[in-house]
């Protein structure tokens, strides 16, 4: 069992509920997914029925409203099953947490009931062809016509993409970056699924044409010029947040899966668990969960109050979490050895998933540039005797 | 009413050089601002200064200068006393 501290008694009895769900009813099917590329649809519906997709909902508009530690332990213990199931979580969450903070009374009162009892499913549709991290590179344009806009251009890599009811879609409009909530049956939208790829297999990934997508002037999300530094950088701040919890769960799995093989497994006439550089590959999984964890803590409280620190915190909690999970998977492989490659064994499924924990939502490289510059802002603030110091 | 501008100097100060920074000058146009700036500065405008910022309040014109962020959050606490 993991250490933990901190959490309220509301907050570990939430947990305990997120584990058990995840450990019955996503964990024993996860591999499935995996190989079929998609969540089924009964499950879809039996994950909103219980409110998890309405987690980061407030409760006016019909979701769980769970505070950012709570809306953590969902992500860790459904990462810990299935980082595709997490991946619903953190998309739909962001498309939901947007028309939360930037919508209008109207999206709001629209959008949000549908959003938090899983009637409608999110998903964000930024990136593009040209315009992965480097968001600025946007291309995709939006004119206005009439009382409405009509949207052209591309979107890669949009998770649930295939899935999804309603996008949270970035375009220029009048060459200013700007949010749009578009409906998936928009004419002029198509959407094609995105095969093969190396992980999260099971996170319906779709790419978009927009072609002429005429959409009404309530699709507007925000005011034109803010969708990347406010609407999507707000979203992907959340995607980040839960993100970096999904990797503490995929943690949690590599060294669960680990300690059993290697508690199990004989070579050499002694256990796995009794050579010295298994036992190396364990305190490293177990150190580094418990590491993510405190991090991943850290940034939820500061979220919580509205803390401007809990902006880095996130991007810190991100970075060492996915490279964590991803070192921890790589182990977790190497301890099962060939057993650990076949395609029915959970952990080649973590290492998969765990590559693109490190690319997703920031890759790894723009979290340590961000983070270094941070180091510095810390660094100015301090000689300004102003901030609490480097 | 309370003058907002040191604060917001202080705040800035994390981003870059605020010594020869005017009330006035616009750190959008000179180019001084990264991809967080703006999502940071909303959370200290709404935090540390207590005025919630609204999807209307998002215009460049109300978050481009010292000056124009302290008129912001006056307008806001106005606002928000008179209600």
């Amino acid at each position: 069992m993991a250490t933990r501290v901190g959490l309220t008694a509301a907050q570990d009895a939430a947990r305990r509920g997120f584990e058990e769900f995840a450990r019955t009813r996503i964990a024993p099917f996860a591999d499935e997914w995996d190989r079929e590329s998609a969540l089924p649809e009964e499950f879809i519906t039996e994950f909103a029925e219980r409110g998890h997709l309405g987690g980061a909902i407030p409760t006016e508009h019909g979701g769980a409203g769970l505070d950012e530690t709570t809306l953590g332990l969902l992500c860790e213990e459904t990462g810990r099953a299935c980082s595709s199931v997490r991946s619903l979580i953190t998309v739909h969450g962001m498309v939901s947490r947007a028309v939360a903070r930037w919508g209008s009374t109207g999206q709001r009162e629209h959008w949000l009931p549908r959003l938090a009892r899983g009637a409608t499913i999110g998903a964000f549709a930024l990136s593009e062809p040209g315009a992965g991290s480097d968001v600025k590179a946007l291309a995709a344009t939006a004119r206005r016509d009439g009382d409405g806009f009509v949207l052209t251009g591309e979107k890669r890599w949009t998770t649930f993409g295939q899935r999804a009811d309603l996008f949270l879609l970035f375009a220029r409009l009048d060459d200013r970056e700007t949010a749009f909530l578009v409906p998936a049956d928009s004419a002029g939208l198509t959407v094609r699924p995105v095969e093969s790829v190396l992980g999260t297999r099971a996170s319906m990934l779709g790419e978009l044409s927009l072609v002429e997508c005429r959409v009404p002037g309530a699709a507007l999300l925000g005011r034109p010029g803010f969708g990347l530094v406010a609407v999507a950088a707000d979203a992907l701040e959340l995607g980040r947040y839960t993100v970096a919890w999904g990797c503490v769960g995929l943690l949690q799995a590599c060294l669960d899966a680990t300690l059993a093989h290697a508690e199990n497994r004989e070579t050499f006439g002694a256990r796995l668990r009794d050579h010295q550089l298994v036992q190396r590959m364990i305190a490293d999984m177990a150190t580094a969960a418990s590491a993510a964890r405190l991090l991943c803590q850290q940034a939820g409280l500061l979220r919580e109050a509205g803390d401007q620190q809990g902006v880095h915190a996130t991007w810190m909690a991100k970075y060492f979490a996915s490279t964590s999970a991803f070192k921890a998977a790589a182990d977790a492989v190497q301890a099962h050895g060939a057993q650990g490659c076949a395609g029915d064994h959970p952990v080649q499924r973590y290492l998969r998933d765990a590559k693109v924990m490190e690319i997703i939502e920031g890759a790894t490289e723009l979290q340590q540039t961000t983070i270094a510059d941070t180091a510095y802002q810390a660094r100015a603030m301090a000689a300004a005797g102003k901030g609490a110091g480097a | 009413m309370t003058d907002h501008k040191p604060a917001i100097r202080a705040f800035l100060t994390q981003f870059f050089a605020t010594d020869t920074l005017g009330d006035e000058d616009d750190f959008f146009a000179i180019g001084l601002v990264n991809s967080l700036f703006v999502m940071q500065l909303v959370l200290f405008v709404e935090n540390q200064l207590g005025a919630a910022v609204d999807d209307e309040d998002l215009e460049r014109a109300n978050f481009a200068s010292i000056s124009a962020i302290d008129a912001l959050v006056r307008r806001k606490s106005s606002v928000q006393a008179a209600t």
